[in-house]
């Protein structure tokens, strides 16, 4: 009966830790299911980042989308960070990634090996390196596989980009 | 006919050019070394890396692999190691001695090597097919389509690559694409 109580409480703690944690990222096992993320038919301007918790250059560039997302808070442009993290505990080190950096845009989690036979998908002038960006909107695809800063960002945003 | 590409790096059919690299044995290694073999697998790769990491232990299987059938397996580590101390030229050492490699890891110490041969992440495979001694690009690309389970692998794209070569056909096919990490160079 003691061990039922101690498993009750365990349960009733981690359902609370899960919660106040939110929920886990959003994870696409197959490129198929992730794609529409990449082909919105909205007015909004889609700037789709892709980097890893481990990439040196990733981490460096992170706090420039961050602050893009600030300065375009109230505007139509939306950050999609997509992690290309593999193997043990993707969520919780990608959660604790986030909270370090103060990550308030979308995470998702893109975990489809195969890679060659979506990379093309995404961009073909990708040759699968990352840092990589795509920023697009109903008119406008661009593709960029280098660390940004976030002036850099910024003047591509402004220069090739309408943002309502 | 294809529109001449103004990208750097090596496409299906150019000429490799020879290289001279230190490798983790003191020695100097160049592709003129190998003029007597059927062709050479060069594949840029590092310690740091997580894909290269993944992919090493099926990076020394081909090589045991294709070795003794004429395509032995040359590895170049095209990074900095004053960018990632993990590459160095001592990490090096220490890495194929614990995985006993049996094939050369050298240090495109200029890096020069890697630029001209195109290569933008790491792990990236050049296989290079022995025509009179010159060194012809037959592959360019990844290993197979699945970099985090080795069991789950469908398409060994660079074992059938070399197959093909042996039977003294075209790689098909000759060109693929992998997500990996992008090459550590101050000048970039």
């Amino acid at each position: 009966m003691r061990n039922l109580r101690y498993l009750i409480l365990a349960l009733f703690f981690s359902v609370i830790t899960g919660t106040l944690s939110g929920q886990s990222i959003k994870t696409y096992n197959s490129f198929k299911d992730y794609k529409q993320l990449l082909h919105q038919k909205d007015d909004t301007t889609y700037v789709i980042n892709f980097w890893a918790t481990w990439c040196a250059p990733c981490i460096k560039e992170m706090p420039a989308f961050v602050k893009l997302q600030e300065g375009y808070k109230d505007k139509k442009l939306k950050i999609i960070l997509t992690s290309m993290d593999f193997g043990s505990n993707v969520d919780a080190r990608v959660k604790g990634f986030m909270n370090k950096h103060n990550i308030t845009s979308e995470v998702v989690v893109l975990d489809d090996p195969d890679s060659n036979s979506w990379i093309d998908k995404v961009s073909p002038e990708w040759s699968g390196g990352i840092p990589a960006t795509l920023i697009y909107d109903k008119d406008k695809r661009l593709f960029f596989e280098k660390e940004f800063t976030y002036k850099e960002l910024e003047q591509v945003i402004n220069s090739k980009f309408d943002i309502p | 006919m294809a529109p001449f590409a103004m990208s750097q790096g090596y496409n299906i059919g150019d000429k490799a050019m020879d290289f001279n690299l230190k490798n983790v044995d003191g020695t100097h290694v160049s592709l003129s070394d190998y003029s007597d073999k059927e062709g050479v697998i060069v594949i840029f790769t590092c310690n740091h890396c997580p894909y290269a990491q993944a992919y090493e232990q099926r990076i020394i299987d081909i090589d045991k692999k294709f070795a003794s059938k004429g395509y032995p397996v040359v590895a170049i580590n095209p990074n900095d190691p004053e960018l990632v101390p993990e590459d160095s030229f001592e990490n090096m050492k220490k890495r194929a001695k614990n995985k006993n490699y049996t094939f050369p890891y050298l240090l495109d110490k200029k890096q020069e090597v890697y630029k001209t041969y195109g290569a933008t992440r790491t792990p990236h495979v050049f296989v290079l097919k022995n025509q009179s001694s010159k060194f012809i690009v037959q592959y360019i690309g990844t290993i197979d389509d699945n970099y985090k389970n080795p069991e789950k692998v469908t398409k060994t794209y660079l074992a059938d690559a070399v197959n093909a070569l042996l039977r003294g056909e075209e790689p098909n096919p000759e060109k693929t694409k992998a997500i990996g990490c992008t090459i550590k160079d101050k000048a970039k």
